[in-house]
C-alpha cells in the first residue's frame, strides 16, 4: 500500500517516456486514419497500402529519409501538422489557395477529376439546378465539400457532411443519399466494389481551379522550407526516372491520374 | 441480394491474420486497455495531488484546483479531448523544450493517455477528497499524538483508511475511462473504436463489426465490475459493518 | 486567436444550438419514460423480464455511446441494401434524417442509466406504504401511480440534475453522423476556416452556460418540491 503513489507516478512517467520518440529518427507522414482506396487504406493484415503509400516509400528512398505513417483524424489533420504531431501531410490533399493561407505544399504529385456518382439509371443530368432537393454527400474539409457549398447548396441541394469517405459511400449504398461528389479515382474503386453495385458515375463536374486547386501535394509547415525543397527535388526525380508511371501501372491507374511532368 | 453472396463469411471476417479483422480488433482492444490503464493511473496521481492540495490549502492553490475540477467536469468530454489533444501537444512540446529534452515528438498514444488522464484527474480529485474527508478524525489525531510526521500520517493512516471509501467511486471512474477512451478515435488514435471503424470501412460490414466491438467493450466492463467487487470485499475485510446506534 | 468568422456563422450556430437542445430535451423526457418500465421490470418482473431489463442496462452502461450511435446509424444503414425492394417500398425509412437516429440512440442511453437509478429508488420505498395502499383496496396500477412512483421520483429528483448534465455532455457526439447540431456547425467552421481552437472554445463556452442554466433551473425545481428530510 505504501508504494501506491510511487507506483502510480512511476507508471505514468514510464508510459510518457516509452512513447516519446526522438524526432530525428523518422520523417513522420500524417495519413488520415480511414480507408481511402486506392491511395491509402489499411488492409486486413493491418498494413497501410495504396498508390500513395508506394509513392511515399519511393520518395523517401530517393531523398534518403526513413519515413513512417502517423495516423490522424482527417478533419484535424492541418491543426495536427501545426501541432508538430508529424512532419508532412500525405493524404490526397489538394493544393488550394485557401489551405495555402495556413500551410505550405510541395509540388503536386498527382491530380484527378472530381466526379458525381449516383444510383444506376437514365438520369445523367448533373447541372446544379437539377440537383435541387437532392441529398448530396461529401466528406468534411475537402475540396468537394467546398465545391458543393459554392455550387450545389445555393441551387437547393441538401449537402450532407461526413467524417470519412467510406461513410459517405456507405450512405449512398444505403439509399440515404442521391449523389456523392468526390475524387473520381477513389469513387471508381467504390463503384467496382460489391457495395458500389448500386451506383454509377454521372460525370465530372466543371473544374473550378479556385476551389479544386492544382493537384495533390504534401502538406508541410510554412517554416519547413528545406523539407519543401527536398520533397520537390524527390518528386522531380521520380517523375524523371519513371517511378510514377511504374507505381501507377501497378495500381492499374494508368490514364486516370495526371502525374508530374506529364503534359 | 448480390451482397449476401459476395460477402465473406463471418468467421473469415473476424478471423486472425491477413484475411480477417480479428487481430486488428484485438490490438485495438489492447490499445483501449493501455490508454485506459495509463490514463487512469495518471488521473489517480493527479487526483491524489489535487485532493491533498484542496484539503490542505485555502489560498490560490485551492482556488486553482477548484477551477480545474469544476471546469473539467462541466465540459463535454468529447470537446475537452479534442481541445487538449491539439493544444496539449503544443504545450507538452513546449514543456519538453523548456526542460531541455528538446526535439521530442509526443506520440499519439502519449497524447491520448495525457488527455484522458487530465480529464480523469478532475473526477479523481473529487472522489478522493470525499473519501479522505470520510476518514474519522480521531484516527488521524491518534496518529498525531503518537508523534507521526504529517507525511507518515498520510501514508500509514489516511491513505489505507480512505481507500475502501473511495473504491466505489474509483470503480465508476475506471468504467467511465474505458468508455471515454473511444472518444480519442475522434482525433485519430487507433484504439478499438477506430480500429472497428477502419475495418468496417474497408469490409463494408458495419453491422457485424460494430456488434463485435461492443461485445468486447461489454466484456471489459463486466470483468471490471466483477474485479472491483472482489477488491472491495477484500479491502473491507476487518471493517465493522454498519453499527446500530443505540 | 481569430474570431472574425463568428458573425457569419452565428445564425447557423444558433440553429445548431436549437437542435442540440431538442436532442437533449426529447431524449431526457422519452428516456425517463422508458426507464420506468425498465426499472419496474427489474424490481417486480418475472425471471425473464428481470434478466432482459438487467442485460439491457448492462449493455447501455457498459459500452461507449459513440459505438451505440454508430451501430444504430451506420450499422442499420448497411443492412438496407440487403432488404429486397427496400428502395421501392421503404424509402421513408431509409430517408429518415440522421437526427432521428441521434434522438433514438440518446433516448435508449438515458433510459439505461436512469433505469438503474429508478430501480434503486423503487426498492427504497418502504414496503409498508405499498401494503397500506393495497389494504385500502387500490389496484396495483393505482398504487404505482399514486404512491410508489411519486415517492420514488422524489428520491431521484436530486440526482436528476447530474444525470441531465451528463446527458448534455454527451450531445456533441451527434456530429459524428450527418447532423448539424451545435458541434456539427462548429465542425463546419473548422472545415471552412482551418481554425480549430476558436470554434471548439466557443462550443465549450456555450456548454458551460447550458450547464449553469440547468443547475439553476433544477435547483429551483427541487426547492419547489416540499420534502421532509429525516436525518
Amino acid at each position: 500500500m505504501k508504494h501506491f503513489t510511487k507506483l502510480v507516478l512511476g507508471a505514468a512517467l514510464g508510459a510518457a517516456l516509452a512513447g516519446a520518440t526522438p524526432a530525428f529518427a523518422d520523417l513522420k507522414m500524417g495519413v488520415a486514419a480511414e480507408p481511402y482506396p486506392p491511395f491509402t487504406s489499411k488492409d486486413a493484415s493491418g498494413k497501410w497500402v495504396g498508390w500513395e503509400i508506394d509513392f511515399m516509400n519511393a520518395l523517401c528512398a530517393d531523398i534518403g529519409e526513413k519515413c513512417a505513417v502517423e495516423e490522424v483524424a482527417w478533419d484535424g489533420i492541418i491543426p495536427a501538422l501545426q501541432a508538430k504531431k508529424f512532419d508532412a501531410i500525405l493524404s490526397s490533399m489538394s493544393i488550394t489557395e485557401e489551405r495555402q493561407k495556413t500551410i505550405a505544399f510541395s509540388n503536386m504529385y498527382y491530380n484527378s477529376l472530381p466526379v458525381l456518382i449516383g444510383p444506376k439509371g437514365a438520369d445523367k443530368d448533373i447541372s446544379p439546378a437539377h440537383l435541387k432537393g437532392k441529398n448530396v454527400g461529401v466528406q468534411v474539409s475537402t475540396i468537394h465539400a467546398a465545391y458543393a457549398k459554392k455550387y450545389f447548396e445555393p441551387a437547393g441541394a441538401v449537402i450532407k457532411t461526413y467524417e470519412t469517405q467510406d461513410q459517405v459511400n456507405a450512405d449512398l449504398a444505403a439509399g440515404r443519399l442521391d449523389y456523392i461528389l468526390a475524387d473520381g479515382v477513389t469513387l471508381d474503386d467504390f463503384l467496382k466494389s460489391d457495395q458500389g453495385g448500386c451506383c454509377e458515375q454521372k460525370g465530372a463536374v466543371p473544374y473550378d481551379e479556385a476551389i479544386f486547386g492544382v493537384g495533390v501535394g504534401l502538406g508541410i509547415r510554412k517554416e519547413d522550407t528545406a523539407l519543401q525543397a527536398k520533397f520537390n527535388k524527390g518528386i522531380a526525380d521520380l517523375a524523371a526516372n519513371g517511378t510514377f508511371a511504374k507505381i501507377t501501372e501497378q495500381w492499374k491507374l494508368t490514364g486516370k491520374l495526371k502525374l508530374p511532368g506529364a503534359k | 441480394m448480390h451482397l449476401f453472396a459476395a460477402a465473406v463469411p463471418l468467421w473469415t471476417l473476424l478471423s486472425w491474420g491477413d484475411q480477417g479483422y480479428g487481430d486488428e480488433l484485438f490490438w485495438g482492444a489492447c490499445h483501449t486497455l493501455e490508454i485506459s490503464i495509463f490514463g487512469y493511473a495518471l488521473g489517480l496521481g493527479l487526483g491524489l495531488l489535487g485532493a491533498v492540495g484542496k484539503l490542505s490549502s485555502a489560498g490560490l492553490l485551492a482556488k486553482g484546483l477548484n477551477g480545474y475540477t469544476t471546469l473539467f467536469r462541466a465540459l463535454p468530454e468529447a470537446i475537452l479531448i479534442m481541445l487538449l489533444y491539439y493544444a496539449g501537444t503544443d504545450a507538452l512540446n513546449g514543456l519538453f523544450a523548456l526542460v531541455g529534452i528538446g526535439a521530442l515528438q509526443v506520440s499519439g498514444m502519449v497524447a491520448a493517455i495525457v488527455v484522458l488522464g487530465a480529464v480523469q484527474g478532475a473526477y479523481s480529485t473529487e472522489v478522493l477528497r470525499a473519501a479522505i474527508m470520510a476518514v474519522p478524525k480521531g484516527q488521524i489525531e491518534a496518529a498525531e499524538a503518537l508523534g507521526m510526521t504529517r507525511f507518515l500520517r498520510f501514508r500509514r493512516i489516511t491513505l489505507p483508511a480512505m481507500l475502501p471509501n473511495a473504491l466505489p467511486g474509483l470503480a465508476n471512474l475506471w468504467l467511465n475511462i474505458t468508455k471515454d477512451s473511444a472518444l480519442v478515435s475522434l482525433v485519430g488514435f487507433t484504439e478499438l473504436a477506430l480500429a472497428t471503424q477502419q475495418a468496417a470501412g474497408v469490409s463494408k460490414r458495419y453491422f457485424v463489426l460494430y456488434v463485435t466491438a461492443q461485445a468486447i467493450y461489454l466484456a471489459i466492463s463486466q470483468t471490471s465490475i466483477a474485479g472491483f467487487g472482489w477488491a472491495e470485499r477484500r479491502l473491507r475485510r476487518g471493517q465493522r459493518g454498519p453499527v446500530a446506534v443505540p | 486567436m481569430r474570431w472574425e468568422w463568428l458573425p457569419d456563422y452565428l445564425p447557423a450556430l444558433a440553429e445548431g444550438l436549437l437542435i442540440t437542445l431538442e436532442v437533449l430535451v426529447v431524449s431526457v423526457v422519452a428516456g425517463f419514460a422508458l426507464a420506468i418500465p425498465l426499472a419496474l421490470a427489474q424490481v417486480k418482473g418475472g425471471y425473464l423480464a428481470r434478466k432482459l431489463a438487467g442485460a439491457y442496462c448492462s449493455y447501455i452502461r457498459g459500452t461507449p455511446l459513440l459505438m451505440q450511435l454508430y451501430l444504430l446509424y451506420y450499422g442499420i444503414g448497411s443492412l438496407f441494401p440487403l432488404i429486397p425492394g427496400a428502395r421501392e417500398n421503404l424509402m421513408w425509412l431509409i430517408r429518415l434524417d440522421a437526427i432521428y437516429y441521434v434522438i433514438l440512440a440518446f433516448t435508449l442511453s438515458f433510459a439505461g442509466y436512469e433505469a438503474e437509478i429508478m430501480r434503486g429508488a423503487f426498492l427504497s420505498v418502504p414496503g409498508g406504504e405499498l401494503e397500506a395502499a393495497e389494504a385500502m383496496g387500490m389496484s396495483p396500477g393505482l398504487v404505482l401511480r399514486r404512491i410508489w412512483f411519486p415517492s420514488a421520483f422524489l428520491k431521484v429528483l436530486p440526482t436528476l440534475t447530474g444525470e441531465v448534465i451528463g446527458q448534455l455532455k454527451s450531445t456533441p457526439l451527434a456530429f459524428t453522423v450527418p447532423v448539424q447540431d451545435l458541434m456539427g456547425v462548429a465542425h463546419k467552421v473548422m472545415q471552412d476556416t482551418y481554425r480549430i481552437y476558436e470554434p471548439l472554445l466557443f462550443v465549450a463556452l456555450v456548454y458551460l452556460a447550458l450547464t449553469y442554466v440547468i443547475v439553476q433551473a433544477f435547483g429551483r425545481l427541487e426547492r419547489l418540491v416540499p420534502q421532509r428530510r429525516s436525518v
